[in-house]
C-alpha cells in the first residue's frame, strides 16, 4: 500500500499509518479463527480495520496441499480504513503450500514469517517445491523469519500433556501471541476468549493460553535481528461513541430483525445451507425473542415459498441464499410479484455461473436479481456496500417491501458476509418506525384485494379476518377485484401497474449523491457493492494527486436514483468497475444512454486499490 | 380451527366465481363434497385457508368462500407450511394433484408429511396430466399410451398412499371423487391433528375416462371395494368375504366368510393406529383384493407447527426484546474524545 509506511524495515521512527497483515496455513490450522482475534484485538486498540477471510470450499481439503491453504487478511490502521489492502506488508505461513499461494501477492521488502518445522520434504513434495525456499534464497526480494513454530508450541504446552495432535492444534495461538507482541495488543481480551470458549475443557484453555504467552514472550525476549520489531499503530480517529466489530452476515441478521420490529410485525426466515449465505440462518435461528421464526427447509424452492406463506398470514416473510438457490428461488419470486405480498430475499452473491467459486466474491447476479425472471416481473433491488451498511440496507428492503408490497432482493457477497469491520453501534431510537397496518375492514364500495393506496400498493389482509375472504393466486388478475382474468386489455393494465409501482420506489429513496467529489466533472467512478472500498481509496489517492475524478456508488440498483441519468450526464467520462463482465455498466447504458465503460475482475477476489488507480489514470489521459 | 364450530350452509362455502372445470369431470363432485362437509365440522369460512399448486385440482381454491391461495407448481405444502407457522389458529387445507403432488412437488409433499404440520392434504388422483392436455403422470400405470408416450409408458408408477406412509404420515386415507364415503373421510381427516392425507380416485372423463372403473363402478362396488372402519372386521362382497392375515406370508390374504362368522374365518378388526397392517394396506395390488378405501391409518403425533411454537416460546422465555442491546451485543468499546477506551 502506498501509503503504508515502510513496516519492519528498520526505520522504526516513521509510525506506519496502516499495515496489511495476511495469517496463511492449512484449511485445519485454524487460521480464519487466529484472523478473527487479531481483529478483535485490533478493533479494540482503536484501529480502523478491514479483513478478507479467503478460504477453501473444501471443509478440510488434504492436508499441506495447495488448494487446502486458507488465509485471513487484515488492513488496519490510524486513518479510515475502506479494503483489506492490495498488499500485505507481513505474512505469515504456517507451510510450504500456504508460502506458495500467498507470497507472491507480499510487497517487495515485506516481512514472512514462516513456521520452519513444516518445510520438511514431503510438504515441500506436496506444495511441489524443489528445493526449501527458506534456504534456497528464492525469497530473496522479502525479509524472512523462520523458525519451528511447531516446536516452540510443542514445548510451550508440553506441561498440560496433550497428545501430539492437540498440542499443534496450539500453533495458531503462538502464532497470534507473536503478532499481538508485533503490533502492541493487549492479550487479555483473546485470554478471556479462551477461557469463555473452553469453559468445559479448562486443560484445552490453558494450553491455548500458554502457547499465546509463548508467541508472545518470544517476539519479546528472543534474540530477533532486523526485521522484527515492536510497531505501534496509533488508534484511528473516528467519532465518540460505542462501537463493535461486525461481520455483513450479523449486520443483515440484525438489520433485518430491527427492520421487522419497526414495521410491527413478526418476522418468518425460511432458509436452505447454502456458502456463503448459511451464516444468516444461523444468527436469525438464534432471536427467537424478537418474534423471529426460523424454518430451515427441504430445498431453496420450499424456503422461499414458506416465506411466501408466512407473509400471506400476516408475517414479514424472508429468504436468503446465494446466486444458485436464487436461481432456484426465481418461479417463486415471480409468485410474490404476481400476488403482490412483501418479501425479502438476501442473495449472497459468490462466484458462477453454477456451482463457481463458493467461497470466493463475486458480483456477478445484479442482471439476475434486476431481469432474472420469467415475465415481466420487476422488483426492487438494493445492494450492501460494506458490512456495517447492510444493517441499513436490510432495514430498507423490509420499509420497501412492506409498504409498495413487493419482492425485494438485497445483495450482498461472500466478500462482505465474511468481512468484519468496526461498526458505531446506532442509535435505533434515531430509526423512524413504518408499522404495518393488516386491512381488516373493507374499503368504501367494497373490498378490492387488488385496489391500490397512492404508492399503488394493494391491501395486505390476514387470513382469519373477518368478512374478508378472497384467493390469490400467480394467474393473472382482474384490476381491483383480483379475479382470474386474461382479458388482453386487463394483462396490459397489470403488467404497467406493477411496473409503476416498483418505479415509484424512487420516489421514496432519495437522490443520487456523489459520494467523493464533485458533481459534474471529466470522470465519474461508479460503482455498486463492496467494489465501494477500493473505489473510493483510488479515487482519494487520485484526487489527493489533483485529478478530476469522482465517486458516484449506487445502492439502488432498482428502481434508481431519479437524478441518476442527469448526474451522470454531467462527467465527461464515466468508468464502473465491477467483479462481473459489466453488468451494471449494461443498465446503465440502457437506462440513460451514456458511454459507460467497464473495468471488471471476475477472478474471486476483491479490486486492489492499485487497478482502479491505474484505470483512473488511463481514462484521464 | 378445529374446536371452533360456526354455524354455516353450503352456500357461505360457493364463491360467486364460474366453475372452470369440464363438464363431467370428478372435481365438481369433490367440490360439493367439500362444500357440504365444511358446515358439518363447524369450520369458519374466514378461518379457513385453501392452497393448492398448479394443474386442474389445483384451481380448487378459487371455488371455495374461504381464504385461497393459487401457488406454483407442486410448492403448494412449502407455502402452506409457512402459512400455519406464522398463525397456527387457521385450518389449513392443501388441494394437490398427481403430477402436482408427487412428480414436481414429490420432495415438498414427503417433508410436509414427515414434519407432521396439521393440515388436510387432499390429493385428487387422475392419474394423467390434464390440464397439459394428457401426458402420462407419475401414478399412470405401465403402459399408459398419451401424447408423450406413443407407444406407452414404460416407468412404473408411483402409489400415493404408500409414499405418504413411507414418508412418515400419520394419516392416511383413500375415497372416490362420485362415492358418498368421502365426506366421512373427509371429516375424520380433519378431525386427525396433525398432516392428514387423502388420496381421492377422481375421474378425469376427457383424458383418462373410468380409468378407475373398475373399482369404482357402482354395480361392482361389493366385491371392489373394501371400506374399512375404525374396530370394525374387514368384510367386502356383503360381507361373505373378508381380509385375514397370512402368517407363513407375512402377507394379507382373502377368506371366504361363511355365515357372517368372520372371526372363525380370520378376518382381522381394523384398527387405525396398527401400521404394520397399514402399510400391507396400501400396498394390496388391486384385481387378487379388493381396493382398500376409507381410513387405513390414523395415529397422531405432535405436529411440527406446536413444536415450532413451544420452541420459540421456550427459548423467549424471561428474555425481553431490547434492540438496542441486541445490537450492542458483543466485544464493545467506547471512544471518547481523544481515544478508545476499552
Amino acid at each position: 500500500m502506498a501509503s503504508a509506511a515502510e513496516v519492519n524495515t528498520g526505520k522504526t521512527d516513521a509510525v506506519p499509518e496502516a499495515v496489511v497483515v495476511r495469517f496463511a496455513g492449512d484449511s485445519g490450522d485454524g487460521m480464519q479463527l487466529t484472523g478473527g482475534q487479531f481483529t478483535l484485538s485490533t478493533a479494540l486498540s482503536g484501529n480502523d480495520l478491514a479483513t478478507f477471510p479467503d478460504f477453501p470450499a473444501e471443509i478440510r481439503a488434504p492436508q499441506g496441499t495447495l488448494f487446502g491453504v486458507s488465509a485471513f487478511q487484515i488492513n488496519f490502521g490510524s486513518r479510515e480504513i475502506n479494503t483489506a489492502g492490495d498488499q500485505p506488508d507481513v505474512l505469515v505461513a504456517m507451510n510450504p503450500a500456504a508460502l506458495k499461494t500467498n507470497v507472491e501477492a507480499l510487497k517487495p521488502g515485506g516481512l514472512i514469517i514462516a513456521d520452519s518445522g513444516e518445510f520438511g520434504k514431503r510438504n515441500l513434495d506436496k506444495a511441489k517445491y524443489e528445493t526449501n525456499p527458506l534456504e534456497d534464497g528464492s525469497l530473496a526480494k522479502w525479509q524472512l523469519l523462520s523458525f519451528d513454530i511447531s516446536q516452540l508450541t510443542l514445548d510451550a504446552v508440553k506441561p498440560f500433556g496433550l497428545g501430539n495432535k492437540e498440542a499443534l492444534r496450539c500453533k495458531n495461538m503462538w502464532t497470534l501471541g507473536l503478532a499481538l507482541w508485533m503490533f502492541d495488543r493487549e492479550r487479555q481480551p483473546i485470554i478471556d476468549w479462551l477461557n469463555q470458549k473452553f469453559a468445559k475443557k479448562p486443560d484445552i484453555a490453558e494450553a491455548n493460553i500458554a502457547a499465546l504467552n509463548a508467541g508472545h514472550a518470544y517476539g519479546e525476549t528472543a534474540e530477533l535481528s532486523g526485521p522484527m520489531q515492536k510497531v505501534h499503530i496509533p488508534a484511528a480517529p473516528s467519532e465518540p461513541g460505542l462501537y463493535r466489530t461486525i461481520t455483513g452476515a450479523e449486520a443483515i441478521s440484525l438489520g433485518l430483525v430491527a427492520g421487522a420490529q419497526l414495521a410491527n410485525l413478526p418476522m418468518f426466515f425460511g432458509g436452505y445451507p447454502i456458502t456463503p449465505a448459511s451464516a444468516i440462518l444461523h444468527h436469525l435461528a438464534r432471536y427467537k425473542e424478537y418474534g423471529v421464526t426460523t424454518f430451515q427447509a427441504e430445498d431453496e424452492i420450499a424456503a422461499i415459498a414458506s416465506a411466501i406463506g408466512a407473509s400471506y398470514s400476516g408475517s414479514l416473510g424472508v429468504t436468503s441464499s446465494s446466486g444458485p438457490g436464487i436461481a432456484l428461488k426465481g418461479e417463486a419470486m415471480g409468485l410474490a410479484i404476481m400476488t403482490e405480498l412483501p418479501l425479502v430475499v438476501v442473495n449472497s452473491q459468490r462466484g458462477g455461473p453454477s456451482t463457481g467459486l463458493p467461497t470466493k466474491t463475486e458480483q456477478s447476479d445484479l442482471y439476475q436479481a434486476v431481469y432474472g425472471r420469467n415475465g415481466d416481473a420487476p422488483m426492487p433491488v438494493i445492494a450492501a456496500c460494506s458490512p456495517a451498511d447492510a444493517f441499513d440496507c436490510a432495514i430498507e428492503a423490509v420499509r420497501i417491501a412492506v409498504q409498495y408490497m413487493t419482492p425485494v432482493m438485497l445483495l450482498t457477497d461472500g466478500y462482505i458476509a465474511n468481512a468484519a469491520e468496526p461498526w458505531a453501534v446506532p442509535d435505533m431510537s434515531d430509526y423512524e418506525a413504518f408499522p404495518v397496518q393488516h386491512m381488516t375492514e373493507a374499503q368504501d364500495g367494497g373490498f378490492k384485494p387488488y385496489g391500490r393506496d397512492e404508492k399503488l400498493a394493494r391491501p395486505w389482509v390476514k387470513p382469519g379476518t373477518p368478512d374478508l375472504m378472497h384467493r390469490i393466486g400467480g394467474i393473472e388478475k382482474a384490476v381491483d377485484t383480483g379475479h382470474i382474468d386474461y382479458a388482453p386489455a386487463n394483462h396490459q393494465e397489470m403488467t404497467e401497474i406493477r411496473r409503476n409501482k416498483v418505479l415509484g420506489v424512487a420516489d421514496s429513496i432519495g437522490d443520487q449523491q456523489v459520494d467523493m467529489g464533485d458533481a459534474g466533472g471529466k470522470l465519474a467512478i461508479v460503482g455498486w457493492g463492496s467494489t465501494y472500498g477500493p473505489i473510493h481509496q483510488a479515487v482519494r489517492r487520485a484526487r489527493e494527486a489533483g485529478h478530476d475524478v469522482s465517486h458516484i456508488h449506487i445502492r439502488n440498483i432498482w428502481p434508481m436514483p431519479k437524478n441518476l441519468g442527469e448526474l451522470l450526464k454531467s462527467y465527461d467520462r464515466i468508468l464502473v468497475p465491477e467483479m462481473n463482465t459489466g453488468q451494471l455498466k449494461t443498465v446503465l447504458r440502457d437506462q440513460y444512454l451514456v458511454d459507460a465503460k467497464p473495468l471488471n475482475k471476475i477472478s474471486g477476489q476483491p479490486f486492489l486499490i492499485s487497478e482502479i488507480l491505474a484505470a483512473i489514470e488511463e481514462n484521464l489521459v | 380451527m378445529n374446536e371452533m364450530t360456526k354455524v354455516t350452509t353450503l352456500k357461505d362455502w360457493e364463491t360467486d366465481q364460474e366453475v372452470r372445470w369440464c363438464p363431467g369431470c370428478g372435481d365438481y363432485a369433490i367440490l360439493k363434497a367439500v362444500q357440504r362437509t365444511m358446515p358439518q365440522l363447524g369450520a369458519d369460512p374466514a378461518n379457513t385457508v385453501f392452497v393448492s399448486g398448479i394443474g386442474c385440482s389445483s384451481r380448487f381454491p378459487y371455488y371455495m368462500e374461504t381464504y385461497g391461495f393459487h401457488t406454483i407448481h407442486g410448492r403448494a405444502p412449502a407455502v402452506a407450511t409457512g402459512v400455519k407457522l406464522a398463525n397456527p389458529e387457521l385450518d389449513v387445507w392443501i388441494i394437490t394433484g398427481d403430477g402436482d403432488a408427487l412428480s414436481i412437488g414429490g420432495n415438498h409433499t414427503m417433508h410436509v408429511l414427515r414434519r407432521n404440520l396439521d393440515c388436510q392434504i387432499m390429493l385428487f388422483n387422475n392419474e394423467i396430466y390434464g390440464l397439459t392436455k394428457g401426458q402420462y403422470s407419475p401414478t399412470s400405470r405401465e403402459g399408459t399410451t398419451s401424447p408423450s408416450t406413443p407407444y406407452g409408458s414404460v416407468d412404473h408408477p408411483a402409489s400415493p398412499c404408500a409414499f405418504a406412509l413411507g414418508s412418515g404420515a400419520r394419516f392416511v386415507a383413500r375415497g372416490i371423487d362420485v362415492h358418498k364415503g368421502l365426506p366421512d373421510v373427509l371429516k375424520a381427516a380433519h378431525a386427525h391433528k396433525g398432516a392428514a392425507f387423502i388420496e381421492i380416485f377422481q375421474n378425469c372423463i376427457v383424458y383418462n375416462k373410468d380409468v378407475f372403473e373398475e373399482f369404482a363402478a357402482k354395480k361392482t362396488a361389493a366385491s371392489t371395494q373394501l371400506w374399512l372402519a375404525d374396530g370394525e372386521p374387514m368384510l367386502f362382497e356383503k360381507g361373505e368375504k373378508g381380509i385375514a392375515l397370512d402368517n407363513e406370508n407375512l402377507t394379507l390374504k382373502v377368506v371366504d366368510v361363511v355365515d357372517g362368522d368372520w372371526e372363525a374365518a380370520g378376518v382381522i378388526v381394523h384398527d387405525v393406529t396398527n401400521r404394520s397392517i397399514a402399510h400391507m394396506l396400501v400396498e394390496l395390488p388391486f384385481g387378487e383384493f379388493p381396493m382398500a378405501l376409507g381410513v387405513l391409518y390414523d395415529d397422531p403425533k405432535p405436529t411440527f407447527e406446536s413444536a415450532v411454537v413451544e420452541q420459540n416460546k421456550l427459548a423467549s422465555e424471561g428474555k425481553k426484546p431490547d434492540l438496542q442491546a441486541l445490537v450492542s451485543k458483543g466485544q464493545t468499546w467506547t471512544v471518547k474524545e481523544g481515544g478508545p477506551e476499552l
